[in-house]
């Protein structure tokens, strides 16, 4: 699923503009569309006062939308970072420097003026780096969105800052899923003693480290 | 176009990657120290009702829960 989302990114900023090009008409991104939140489609509101002068067009749902903020000209000196949990917000656009995140493809550095990505995380470390304040945190799994505006979403489904981990029971873990790694038979057995394996010397080398 | 690209060993055993994710999680939580563990724990506990349905009619629901019964 992911590789095809970057393969439809890719075609979408390669196509040019073009009216006759029926084929390929490129819609634009969310950080270029200038949502007029106070006035709706005007051809809507037209198209309506036509029928029915008396009454009040209803709002669209883009109306009641906050627009994204556009994408500066100038590099902003501050990355704004919305990292969110399914039970709640760590951080709601935080201003910070530098956003540190545990990518499948190994740590990635977030900076102001980063190329939009989207990347999905593996257990790991993230940090938030803002002046000399580092604030650390272990990722269960998630993704991390980068705008063109330099605004960053990390989405994880767990996220514990590292004084809340238990090393006795991380050993235990790692020594339990080591021992089932090599007693597995069926593939999915295997795959979740990887798992196991793979989770607890995240998290080893989360607090050693 | 055939994609070539590596998948990752938990797709090519047959696992989603929803099922990952909260195996992951759930590893994660195990991993806690008191009482964050038990706050954790309490939160992730579900209490639903699911029923199949045929013809139409819904059949007998099955409970899951967490909870205990009171």
């Amino acid at each position: 699923m992911f590789r095809q989302v970057a393969h439809r990114i890719l075609t979408r900023s390669t196509t040019t503009y073009s009216a006759g090009a029926a084929a390929t008409i490129r819609r634009p991104y969310s950080t270029e569309v200038v949502a007029d939140a106070s006035s709706g489609d005007s051809a809507f509101v037209e198209a309506w006062k036509k029928v029915a002068p008396n009454i009040d067009p209803p709002k669209t749902p883009i109306q009641y939308m906050e627009p994204r903020p556009p994408t500066p000209s100038t590099l902003p000196s501050k990355l704004t970072v919305n990292f969110v949990l399914p039970y709640s917000a760590e951080l709601s656009k935080a201003e910070v420097d530098m956003v540190i995140v545990p990518a499948t493809t190994g740590q990635m550095g977030i900076l102001p003026g980063h190329v939009p990505t989207i990347a999905e995380l593996k257990p790991g470390l993230l940090s938030v780096h803002e002046g000399n304040d580092v604030k650390k945190y272990f990722i269960s799994s998630g993704f991390a969105f980068v705008h063109s505006n330099s605004y960053a979403d990390i989405l994880a489904v767990e996220a514990i800052p590292l004084d809340r981990i238990d090393q006795a029971q991380v050993q235990k873990g790692l020594s339990e899923f080591t021992q089932k790694l090599n007693s597995a038979s069926t593939d999915l057995d295997k795959a979740e003693a990887q798992i196991g394996v793979d989770v607890h010397s995240a998290l080893n080398s989360a607090l050693t480290g | 176009m055939a994609s070539t690209a590596a998948v990752p060993f938990w797709r090519s055993a047959g696992m989603t990657y929803i099922t990952y994710s909260n195996i992951c999680a759930n590893l994660v939580r195990n991993c806690l120290k008191e009482p964050h563990k038990a706050e954790a724990i309490n939160r992730e506990k579900v209490h639903f009702s699911v029923s199949k349905w045929v013809d139409g009619k819904p059949q007998k629901p099955t409970i899951r829960s967490d909870t205990p019964e009171a």
